[in-house]
């Protein structure tokens, strides 16, 4: 399988990083190619990084309560720009309570991972899920 | 003495031969390491052999004289009990007003303050960068209006407010004592803390707006002014709670935290403050993980460290080497999965917090992997601490766990261990800690270590070598049915539009004025407070001066270190 | 989406048309074979510049100020970053993105509509990846970048080669590195055409600058470049910069603009370019020959058991053809 491209984004003004910066330990680990864009980023910056690397992955870390409305503005200045979200594989983590994740869902995330989740089932859920879109995209 | 440690020796190898090993092999046991969650290794059990190094007299002692390792206070809880300090704030003012009026009726004896990310950043509500973010995870404070509604029904003389805040932390402290005044509380009644702790920012917690130099220098300030103004008011939160929540082991976190104190103790001699005037309003802030004695021992440790440094670096009033600490039970234990068995993870926590002889205590509530505390869940976390304090005895004698083999021997361990970083640290700045510190800062050394051991923690836990209950073992398909504090998305445009109104409404050629003095100040060097002070009185907002601030000093971003 | 789509999307400016051609490049889909075929004739305006060095040589922070320098001057700027695959795993960190320290982060280059940045692995390819860097170069060419900036970690034989891609070479350097042997072994002071000593306010810088200067000057082969005719050498520069602090960065701007002056005006940049066209052909080539050879290799390998045996019937073979 042709190299997965993640792109661990940190949204607004969280300054939480443990665990994205795990992720994106783990995750090269595991054989991606993983781009972190450090702390503070908006949704336009990272929805111009989703376009010009051409990720397969965006994976969002947001543990300051602000996830709605800032992952949706990801997902619409993707739109936006060009882009369109349901080619790639859109991953959250961090406090997100259980009743937002149906409204994530909605946007176009494909997953909410809570606090605990081993990485492996992470890894595992990514492969199959690129390996799903890359042959819905052909 | 020696003759008995030469009995107890002998004994102890005869045991071991005669009745452990046997017992080992025959129970067919399997010999693995045991460590502290620090990864120091520990054996079977102590004895006094294990503590022959360490003389009594000298290193231990009593509680209230120099080295302290047993309390600051010679009478500890029999005298007072610790501060029951929960960290709170949501919404808008008038929010978070209403949940500390609430937490002081249940009987929490000091009050702690959860800003907005906003209000950490220094942007206020309306900026483009605040959207989304208002009243999220704390209390939206733009300008002093906000303040008084903060305080409302709170007399400044009866209770000591904590503010958790670092690149605005003059601003609040400047607000803080202006509604001292404006209650008529004499200014040596006026008590609390500021976190103010900048260095920190920059190994973890990553609250950071200004450059390392600005930003240190803007706390230095903060220390000249805090002195002469509110001499009860501890100016800064010397803290390893955040170092520890990034990922940092114990060992670390001590290290860590006591180097930066003694960054911040040099700086102030370097600006020629009298050390035995400042060290009365500095304070300590440690996080209580899970390892119940490692944590007791780190608190130990500190308290006997900081007294040795302190008198190093001339303190001569007793007072001077006390070390005060406040602790928060770790947030990063909390589990989102069977959420109720946080409450006794947290209790184990605080109670380890208070053999350790904290000051003052914040207990998180079970909720939080999911949310900001619902009043239930609140409720619960002050309650533990309750229980500890009147029902467990344990607050009933001083240092109780003193002269046990283990923690002992445990304590002075970790006392070892944390030297060790320190020396190194101090090298790395050849000879002052304040320019090691700096140093490892611009070079990743701190970030780098607390991501090592954070990346090592996390291998264990996926290996299924680390056990967290309900997450990777006893596990149990669940529906999430606890009752969750939601934030009312309106909150965001009440904040803006009160803001709105009190610029509309305050005297903005003072504001102006006061701006530029500000500006002025930042510019020639001179101490900011005085300005920053009369600026928040003329009701400018927080984004304005640290705008100003901005400009002269610029804004930094860290290096990206995985 | 057909080759002309792409052709014509990158033309015309589409970021995401671009994206993704260049993951078609960098996969090696053959798709973008076609499509670099096509987009040939657009390419050769732009200036690509490559920057190495040894890491913690702050190169990050002066290809942002750079960049930012770049837009100033009123140029497009399209960023290449590559970055070390992991030999085990496959894996890879990539590209400190667009990094602003101090001052000006209201000028924002993550969102500059001028401004293209693109992290690569070098997916153990040391060999390969010079070409792959060399196509996605061409791509951000083709799409109308006046400047192209190719940055690369370390001075191996792999990040040498990256250099090949560039009209201009920069190689980053800064005080006590303790490494002047090692910039010496790894043919770094030939390859480069601006030297930038970086984090120039700590001890040694002097000391470095001199040593430095002084060695180049003794390399005598330095710009007598291959068949050019016109006598005019290129000095190199040795420029002091602190890139946190945006100081030299004019500098090294100008030294760059003045380097690829000196190209056009001694005719070396149409000598260096055809040089690059036969490398990238012979590249190509031999990689197609490569995956034959290695096909008939493993058949082979059943009949005969010494190599020599084995190469001399692949190359009657081959040369059949």
């Amino acid at each position: 399988m042709e190299k997965i491209r993640v792109l661990i984004a940190k949204l607004g003004l969280d300054g939480h990083d443990r665990g994205a910066k795990i992720i994106a330990r783990f995750l090269r680990d595991a054989g991606f190619e993983v781009i972190y864009t450090g702390l503070h980023r908006t949704p336009q910056e990272v929805a111009r990084a989703v376009i010009d690397e051409d990720v397969d992955v965006l994976g969002i870390s947001i543990l300051s309560g602000a996830h709605i409305p800032l992952v949706p503005r990801v997902l619409d200045f993707t739109t936006q720009y060009g882009g369109d979200p349901n080619e790639i594989v859109v991953v959250v983590g961090g406090t997100i309570p259980t009743e937002d994740i149906p409204k994530l869902k909605a946007c176009g995330v494909d997953a909410v991972f809570i606090p605990g989740t081993p990485i492996s089932e992470i890894i595992k859920f990514i492969k199959q899920k690129v390996a799903e879109k890359r042959r819905d995209n052909l | 003495m020696s003759e008995l440690l030469e009995r107890i020796r002998e004994r102890k190898k005869e045991w071991e031969e005669e009745c452990l090993e046997p017992w080992i092999s025959k129970n067919e046991r399997k010999l693995r390491k045991f460590e502290t969650l620090s990864g120091i290794e520990i054996k079977d059990i102590y004895d006094p052999s294990d503590i022959a190094h360490i003389d009594f007299l000298k290193d231990i002692g009593y509680p209230g004289e120099f080295p302290f390792t047993r309390g600051i206070y010679p009478d500890m809880f029999r005298g007072k009990i610790w501060t029951m300090r929960l960290f709170s704030g949501f919404g808008t003012a008038e929010d978070t007003n209403r949940r500390w009026k609430m937490l002081l009726e249940e009987g929490e004896t000091g009050l702690s303050t959860a800003f907005d990310f906003p209000t950490l950043m220094g942007l206020d509500s309306d900026d483009p960068l605040a959207d989304g973010e208002v009243g999220k995870c704390g209390v939206a404070v733009d300008t002093l209006k906000d303040f008084e509604i903060l305080f409302n029904g709170i007399p400044l003389d009866k209770v000591s407010t904590s503010f958790t805040i670092n690149p605005p932390a003059g601003m609040i402290l400047a607000m803080y004592t202006a509604i001292g005044d404006m209650q008529k509380v004499p200014r040596e009644k006026i008590r609390g803390t500021i976190q103010n702790d900048m260095l920190k920012e920059f190994h973890a917690q990553n609250t950071i707006v200004l450059p390392p130099e600005p930003s240190l220098k803007l706390i230095v300030d903060i220390f000249e002014w805090g002195i002469e103004n509110v001499p009860k008011f501890n100016l800064i939160s010397i803290s390893g709670y955040h170092i520890r929540e990034a990922g940092s082991n114990a060992v670390q976190e001590l290290a860590f935290t006591i180097a930066d104190g003694m960054a911040y103790v040099e700086a102030a001699i370097e600006r020629g403050i009298d050390i035995d005037r400042l060290a009365p309003q500095l304070s300590f802030f440690f996080n209580c993980h899970n390892d119940f004695f490692e944590e007791i021992a780190k608190f130990r440790a500190a308290r006997r460290m900081w007294a040795k440094i302190m008198k190093d670096y001339g303190a001569k009033n007793p007072r001077s080497w006390w070390m005060k600490f406040h602790v928060q039970t770790a947030g990063c234990t909390l589990t989102a999965q069977q959420p109720l068995n946080n409450i006794v993870r947290v209790a184990l926590q605080a109670l380890a917090a208070v053999l350790g002889g904290c000051q003052s205590l914040h207990t998180n509530s079970f909720d939080e992997a999911w949310a900001l505390p619902s009043d239930e869940a609140v409720r619960v976390a002050l309650r533990t601490q309750q229980i500890i304090a009147y029902e467990s005895g344990v607050a009933n004698v001083v240092d109780p766990l003193g002269g046990s083999y283990y923690v002992e021997w445990l304590t002075d361990k970790i006392e070892r261990l944390a030297w060790d970083y320190i020396e190194k640290i101090k090298e790395m700045g050849k000879g002052s800690v304040l320019r090691g510190v700096l140093k490892g800062i611009e070079n990743g050394f701190f970030v780098r270590e607390i991501s090592d051991t954070s990346a090592k923690y996390q291998k264990e836990y996926e290996e299924g070598n680390r056990v967290v209950v309900g997450v990777n073992r006893f596990r149990i398909e669940e529906q999430l049915r606890i009752p969750l504090l939601r934030i009312d998305p309106e909150i965001q445009k009440r904040q803006i539009e009160r803001l709105r109104k009190v610029k509309s409404e305050r005297d903005s050629l003072a504001v102006m004025e006061n701006l530029k003095w500000i500006k002025n100040c930042a510019e020639s060097g001179e101490n900011l407070m005085p300005a920053i002070f009369e600026a928040v009185k003329s009701y400018a907002t927080i984004g304005e001066i640290m705008g100003v601030l901005k400009q002269v000093y610029g804004t930094y971003r860290k290096p990206i270190i995985i | 989406m057909n080759v002309q789509d792409f052709v014509e999307g990158i033309k015309r400016g589409d970021r995401r048309i671009l994206a993704k051609a260049i993951s078609f490049a960098e996969n090696g889909h053959p798709i973008a074979k076609e499509i670099l075929r096509q987009i040939y004739d657009k390419t050769g305006k732009a200036q690509v510049v490559g920057i190495t060095g040894f890491p913690g040589t702050g190169k990050s922070t002066l290809v942002s100020k750079l960049v930012e320098e770049f837009r100033k001057r009123g140029k497009s700027v399209g960023v290449v970053a590559v970055d070390p695959s992991s030999p085990f795993t496959g894996g890879a960190l990539l590209g400190d993105r667009l990094r602003l320290n101090g001052a000006d982060v209201d000028k924002n280059l993550w969102t500059d509509e001028r401004v293209f940045f693109r992290s690569m692995g070098s997916r153990g390819r040391l060999g390969g990846i010079a070409k792959k860097t060399g196509d996605v170069v061409k791509l951000l060419d083709a799409a109308g970048y006046d400047m192209i900036l190719v940055e690369t970690v370390g001075a191996g034989q792999g990040e040498i080669g990256i250099l090949e891609v560039a009209d201009t070479a920069i190689v980053v350097l800064m005080p006590e590195m303790g490494d002047d042997i090692q910039v010496n072994k790894a043919g770094i002071l030939e390859i480069g055409d601006i030297f930038v000593i970086n984090k120039s306010d700590l001890e040694g810088a002097e000391n470095l600058e001199r040593w430095l200067s002084f060695t180049l000057s003794l390399d005598s082969s330095d710009s007598a470049e291959k068949g050019s005719a016109n006598a005019e050498r290129w000095r190199k520069r040795v420029i002091k910069t602190v890139a946190t602090r945006g100081e030299g960065i004019k500098e090294l701007a100008d030294a760059i603009t003045e380097h690829f002056e000196f190209l056009k005006r001694s005719g070396t940049l149409e000598i260096k370019r055809a040089e690059r066209t036969k490398m990238m052909a012979l590249e190509i080539a031999m990689e197609e020959i490569r995956a034959e050879i290695t096909k008939r290799c493993s058949n082979l390998l059943l009949d005969s058991k010494d190599p020599y045996t084995i190469a001399e019937r692949i190359l009657k073979d081959i040369i059949k053809i």
